[in-house]
């Protein structure tokens, strides 16, 4: 038997404002119209921005696709991907209005479910939760963790706190219940400047700095102890860029075997942690292919690894494929291994 | 709490010992009454009435306590004479330079410099003083060791003014900045601090730590000072990337940087990513014309301090990074006399040959410093 390969990160577009209407209520319809609110797109991916969309994906309108039968087309069909794993990247994160966040986060999840994984079968889907209210996002995952065909949450690697924070406990406490990974998306909710040195001159630092969000997420996720709390959540680091993570991990140790009276409720390495509880996705995997090897050695091999595509996204070269050195199925495989509700549904 | 034991004595005559060079040695007041010489009446009384004030809240101390007393001193570093670790020359010399047969090194003073103060004026006013008092009490006293020139490097034209009033001053081997500038070290508001290094042909050497102001990382303040400690390196990746977008060293193309106690893992693959960004947004970057990791190679050094150790271990990783970097590149650093103190006869990697170990010992800081 063929195994099914998985890719975990593919972007659907919000195809405009009228797209999410039907599904808020009527006092948040009324206040979209009434306001003027047209967008929450984010400044992280400009639709216009070549980096945006491979030209050849876009759309006869010129935008990234934005429905359900395209983007199988683009990023199922070619190497018969069974599993793609949908992260709707639109700007909820970004709103400051708690109520407001809650509004679209409820209706972009039916969206997704109403527009993309009722129309392909192949699609699954990351909750898109309003962090802005723990209650609420709480909320939201007991409201979607019964529909198994969205497979994990979905949050931007720079948020107002780092997520190892107590008060987010309760979040990470119902995806373990719920057998939900935590995916940590390249983004910003811009609640600080994209590095800690301040607001850069270019997106091209902006978008640099996007791996330095993912390592204080890892750093603060492992010192806080959410994973000695919650032994059984996993954490999934989308477009990430991978090759930063050995480096900060012996970093990290290093300053725990001096300070560890700090956090004394670590029994062991950050870096053994993160093996036990991190998993990468490989777009980017920013690495020159002439030490890709010497790479993976410092990363343990590839078992931490996962492919995502991030079609249509165009930030890399090449056709969307695992870089030299990594096999599709060895990486859909430990997708596989780490999504409990892939298996479930494979398996069946 | 001190402990007073000065260690044992050298194992070897110093003469008899392989060079050495320390580019980051920490020299102390003994009492802020060592800088009143160098003060202006109107600071001194500022000072004494206002205190520090810089992007954080507390008059004393650090909104992420150290690990140790006095700003992280090792325990051992207490002179048995009495006062700070750093601030008595003679205990240093036998707890340190003597004992491992230092040929030269470099003091970074990182406070009180005037370092991060909001009063650009008073910040000015307290770096000269520090570099007078550099030049009297440690330089003047002891020829192995140089002085890094102290700056207000948040007000850069006044910084500028204090690298040419050294300029030319052999007691003055760099400019020292932190690493946690109010902007990212890249934008223009810097450029007037490394026109004048460039002109003074001083290396520009930036220790980690400070106050941006800004949260600790990018998605907020920490809780740790553990995570303190490894944010230098996401902190450190930004004020790279900062310099190199921004076109600093195409615009200086003499300018030296060194980062100093920034750990050194992380380079290589920020190198890696900012080739492939720079490859995509060749629009945006019009005016970096060459690859990152290029520019990276011919204008940065770092230093060992604190020295990167695989987990789980593995010597070869380490020699493995310390090629991606370029072994010309790397400086050995102790950090003397704080508690994560690096010994240079313990850390430095048997496992490489011996021609790049003198490199890192000795022959590298030899040559960016020109010491002979």
């Amino acid at each position: 038997m063929r195994h099914p390969l998985v890719d975990c990160d593919l972007h659907p577009a919000v195809p405009g404002m009228q797209a999410i209407l039907p599904h808020l209520d009527a006092h948040w319809a009324e206040q979209v119209q009434s306001r003027g609110i047209e967008s929450l797109e984010s400044v992280a991916y400009p639709p216009n921005a070549p980096f945006a969309c491979r030209p050849d994906w876009r759309g006869p309108d010129g935008l990234p696709p934005a429905d359900a039968a395209t983007l199988a087309r683009i990023a199922l069909d070619p190497a018969g991907t069974d599993v793609g794993i949908l992260n709707c990247l639109w700007g909820v994160h970004l709103l400051f209005n708690e109520d407001m966040a809650v509004a679209f986060a409820r209706a972009v999840n039916d969206w997704l479910a109403a527009e993309w994984l009722a129309r392909d079968a192949r699609f699954r889907a990351s909750i898109v939760l309003p962090l802005q209210s723990v209650e609420a996002s709480v909320a939201e995952i007991e409201r979607r963790a019964q529909d198994a065909r969205f497979v994990q949450v979905l949050l931007p690697a720079m948020w107002e706190v780092p997520y190892g924070r107590r008060s987010l406990w309760p979040v990470w406490e119902a995806c373990e219940r719920h057998g939900l990974p935590l995916a940590i998306h390249a983004g910003s909710a811009y609640r600080h400047p994209p590095t800690s040195l301040g607001w850069p001159s270019f997106y091209a630092e902006d978008y640099a700095a996007q791996s330095q969000g993912f390592q204080s997420q890892i750093a603060s996720l492992i010192c806080e102890g959410v994973f000695v709390r919650f032994p059984r959540l996993r954490v999934v680091l989308l477009e990430s860029g991978v090759s930063w993570l050995p480096a900060f991990l012996w970093r990290l140790a290093k300053f725990w075997r001096g300070v560890r009276f700090e956090i004394p409720w670590l029994d062991r390495s950050p870096a053994e942690i993160a093996r036990d509880h991190v998993r990468l996705s490989v777009t980017p995997f920013d690495v020159p292919e002439e030490h890709v090897p010497r790479l993976l050695d410092h990363l343990g091999g590839d078992s931490l690894l996962l492919w995502g595509s991030d079609i249509p996204h165009w930030q890399h070269d090449g056709a969307p494929a695992p870089p030299p050195g990594l096999d599709l199925a060895r990486l859909s495989a430990n997708a596989l291994a780490l999504y409990s509700r892939l298996q479930a549904e494979v398996s069946a | 709490m001190t402990v007073t034991t000065p260690g044992p004595a050298p194992a070897a005559p110093a003469a008899s010992r392989p060079a050495l060079c320390d580019i980051d040695i920490h020299p102390r007041l003994k009492s802020p009454a060592d800088l009143r010489p160098y003060l202006p009446q109107r600071w001194w009384d500022y000072w004494q009435s206002y205190g520090l004030r810089r992007r954080h809240g507390y008059v004393k101390g650090h909104p992420y306590p150290k690990a140790h007393p006095v700003d992280g001193m090792r325990r051992d570093a207490f002179p048995p004479g009495g006062g700070m670790p750093g601030s008595d020359l003679a205990f240093m010399r036998a707890q340190y330079l003597d004992r491992y047969g230092l040929t030269h090194g470099v003091m970074n003073v990182l406070s009180p410099t005037g370092a991060g103060e909001l009063n650009a004026e008073f910040s000015a006013a307290m770096a000269a003083a520090a570099n007078e008092w550099q030049k009297h009490a440690w330089v003047a006293q002891e020829p192995r060791l140089k002085a890094s020139v102290c700056v207000p490097y948040e007000a850069p034209e006044l910084a500028a003014a204090e690298i040419r009033r050294r300029a030319g001053d052999a007691d003055f081997v760099q400019v020292l900045l932190l690493s946690r500038t109010a902007e990212a070290l890249g934008r223009r508001r810097y450029w007037p601090i490394f026109e004048a290094a460039q002109d003074a042909d001083l290396p520009v050497g930036v220790h980690v730590f400070g106050y941006s102001g800004y949260a600790s990382t990018n998605t907020g303040w920490a809780s740790f000072y553990v995570e303190e400690m490894a944010e230098h390196g996401t902190s450190c990746s930004a004020l790279v990337t900062s310099l190199v977008f921004e076109g600093v060293f195409l615009r200086f193309p003499r300018l030296r940087l060194v980062l100093i106690e920034a750990g050194f893992a992380w380079l290589p693959p920020l190198a890696w990513r900012l080739d492939r960004i720079w490859a995509r947004h060749r629009d945006e970057l019009a005016h970096v014309t060459e690859p990152p990791s290029e520019t990276i190679r011919r204008h940065i050094w770092i230093t060992t301090q604190p020295m990167e150790e695989p987990d789980p271990p593995e010597p070869r990783h380490l020699t493995e990074v310390m090629e991606w970097i370029g072994p010309d590149r790397i400086m050995f650093a102790s950090d003397y006399p704080h508690w994560d103190f690096d010994d240079p006869d313990l850390v430095i990697p048997a496992t490489l040959d011996a021609a790049t170990r003198h490199a890192i010992r000795a022959g590298n800081a030899m040559a960016l410093y020109r010491f002979g």
